[in-house]
């Protein structure tokens, strides 16, 4: 029984701290986020579901072209809902990012349907045994490819010059101008990379579950608890705080019953919160002046 | 299928110069994600009024022969209706109020005919929560022999009503269970829960839960390499359970109240004929779909025909009990006999009810195809 629930758990958990990785990127670069990265996740499992099954492509080709529009979704969640808010100091960022994800949702309820649809891929449904637990390819491969993404977003920041560009945004915007990085297009990037980590999400999430509109919208919002409780300036911490969250929502659902699992689940976020202000893994910033 | 459910208003308006049509008012979703439902009824109301109209209408009082006319519309504020129970019941006080005798074939909510109204104008012919309950249960120990069956349920209102019921149904039978476990409509992943059940013992499963969370449910069971017995409410039956939950989809055996397939009585033979001759896309039984909706509301129709007949007007408290005057009816989901009375409202019982599986994205009778 644990050891289901273990599998059930990091699998889910390395979905919740893909999609609060989204949440940790636009943070680090611009102090906002888009609030509704349960939507992006939703726009993955959609697009992948349409060009793989309704036009018959294959798999790989229409996972890539799904990311690619999620990038552009990204574009334009920065483009309308946060750069005419946060380039004139204002919060309203907050409520536009829910809204135009509210708008998202309805678009794809009304055009691609209410009744939620199954992407099946043959090769995930395989199954070994380990341990004397029975777990899918699909169960492997999610975490799998969950800390692969959180590995190249790591190597990316550290090594490549852009990312060392994104860097110095998140120490000194204006120093970073000063010398020559284009600010507006390190945000623009980070929200096109956030939207395509819960893309990512999404087309991985798909196939344990089902293609609809709202698929989302809760997922979305225990990743942003899981962002915060990893302390959203910590790449490592929010992948971390992730997996925890997965695991102790499974081990409590397994050995108390589904009755207490969100009562329990939330209650331990308060507390770890109320413990440690900047998350399990974050640290307080300190503003020079 | 709980979004499914569908009210249907039978309101006998007007009473009109002789020979007027009497109207049958009908209100259902038309269009959205429960169009086909809807349409569903709309046929089976059809077909039972153009078989009443074509030997000469209805009989009532002195007027020999007064012609149905079916009215139907989803988006008018003067009728009643909508959709699944929770809209059903909103319907339920204002037709009680109103004595407009309102007909439920769909949803299966408990209270909806057991509505503590001292006047009572809601009949139903359908599945009712608490009677399926019992049935699951029977089927569970019939079937499969099951001693230790465990709970999945959705949480939402309709699973809440079911935990009632079944954990009714067990202790009336004095059968333990091995446990109850909720679900979230969308949750990925049941398999903790699921793994509960197990380690409880469970050697079957009771689900309840709308095509999408079903489907949730038997994946997770193939992630977990299990697959108990699993005896459903008609959940799956609502959409794509095939394409959703994969092949062993055909594991879950739910409930139906009436399936065209498999061998036919007279009734059955008759309707079946007739609306592949009014429906172009009705080619078989494998198209008449949702089965239940056809079904329950021709019933419902034939047997509001006779209620008004007995009445011998259209006046509501007297058709009202007119439905009670109904002596016996041979229909096409059983011949029924005095269904209703002032205590009686549902027509179906638990005895009525057939168990369907999915085969290749049909719905058919448990053991008809494989």
């Amino acid at each position: 029984m644990i050891g289901s629930a273990l599998i059930s758990g990091l699998g889910l958990g390395s979905m919740y701290g893909l999609l609060a990785l989204g949440f940790y990127v636009t943070f680090a670069v611009s102090s906002t986020v888009n609030f509704a990265q349960g939507s992006s996740m939703m726009l993955g499992a959609v697009f992948a579901y349409t060009f793989s099954v309704r036009l018959g492509w294959p798999f790989v080709p229409a996972a890539a072209i799904a990311l690619l529009l999620c990038a552009l979704y990204g574009l334009a969640v920065e483009f309308l809902a946060v750069r005419p808010f946060a380039s004139r100091g204002s919060n309203a960022w907050l409520m536009a990012t829910v809204a135009l994800g509210i708008i998202a949702d309805n678009t794809v309820l009304f055009t691609f349907g209410k009744e939620p649809r199954g992407l099946a891929l043959p090769w995930a449904s395989t199954a070994t045994t380990v341990l004397g637990v029975h777990v899918s390819t699909l169960q492997i491969a999610i975490p799998a490819v969950g800390l692969a993404l959180a590995a190249l977003l790591h190597w990316f920041s550290r090594v490549t010059r852009h990312g060392k560009a994104m860097l110095a945004v998140v120490q000194n915007a204006d120093a970073a101008r000063l010398m020559g990085i284009n600010v507006p297009l390190a945000i623009m990037a980070a929200y096109a990379v956030s939207t395509i980590f819960a893309g990512a999400a999404g087309i991985m999430i798909a196939p344990l579950s089902t293609v609809h509109s709202d698929m989302g919208t809760v997922f979305g919002l225990k990743a942003f608890a899981v962002a915060i409780l990893g302390g959203i300036t910590s790449a490592w911490g929010v992948m971390l705080a992730g997996l925890i969250f997965g695991v102790v929502e499974s081990l409590i659902t397994a050995l108390l019953g589904s009755a207490y699992t969100q009562i329990l689940t939330f209650t331990l976020v308060i507390v770890a919160l109320a413990l440690m202000p900047h998350g399990l893994f974050g640290h307080a910033e300190l503003k020079k002046v | 299928m709980k979004r499914l459910l569908i009210t249907l208003a039978l309101a006998a308006v007007l009473p009109a110069a002789a020979q007027e049509p009497i109207k049958i008012g009908l209100v259902t979703a038309l269009s959205g994600q429960s169009a086909r439902a809807g349409e569903a009824l709309t046929r089976g109301l059809q077909v039972a009024i153009d078989e009443i109209n074509a030997r000469g209408g209805v009989r009532v009082g002195n007027q020999s022969g007064r012609k149905l006319e079916l009215v139907r519309r989803d988006d008018e504020a003067t009728l009643f209706g909508g959709l699944d129970s929770p809209v059903a019941l909103a319907i339920v006080p204002i037709a009680n109020e109103n004595k407009l005798p309102f007909m439920d074939p769909w949803a299966a909510g408990t209270p909806i005919t057991k509505n503590g109204a001292k006047d009572n104008y809601v009949f139903r012919v359908s599945a009712v929560d608490e009677l399926v309950d019992k049935a699951m249960l029977q089927y569970a120990q019939k079937t499969f022999n099951a001693r230790n069956c465990g709970m999945i349920l959705v949480n939402n209102p309709w699973g809440e009503s079911n935990e009632k019921g079944l954990r009714a149904a067990l202790a009336e039978k004095g059968v333990k269970s091995a446990g109850m476990e909720k679900f979230e409509p969308n949750d990925i992943d049941v398999v903790p829960q699921l793994s509960r059940l197990k380690s409880a013992g469970a050697d079957c499963l009771f689900l309840v839960g709308n095509v999408g969370p079903s489907s949730q449910v038997v994946k997770s069971l193939d992630r977990m390499g299990w697959m108990p017995p699993i005896v459903s409410h008609w959940g799956p039956a609502g959409g794509r359970f095939t394409e959703l939950a994969g092949p062993s989809a055909k594991n879950v055996h739910f409930v139906q109240t009436y399936s065209f397939f498999g061998k036919q009585s007279a009734v059955g033979e008759k309707v079946l004929k007739a609306l592949m001759a009014k429906y172009p896309d009705i080619k078989g039984p494998g198209d008449v779909t949702p089965a239940v909706g056809v079904a329950n509301a021709y019933d419902a129709m034939m047997l509001t025909a006779l209620a008004i007949q007995n009445a011998g007007s259209t006046d509501g408290p007297k058709v009202r009990d007119g439905y009670y005057k109904i002596d016996r009816y041979d229909g096409l989901i059983k011949t029924y006999t005095k269904p209703f009375s002032p205590q009686q409202h549902d027509a179906l019982n638990e005895n009525d009810y057939v168990w369907a599986q999915f085969i290749d994205n049909q719905i058919v009778p448990v053991g008809v195809k494989q």
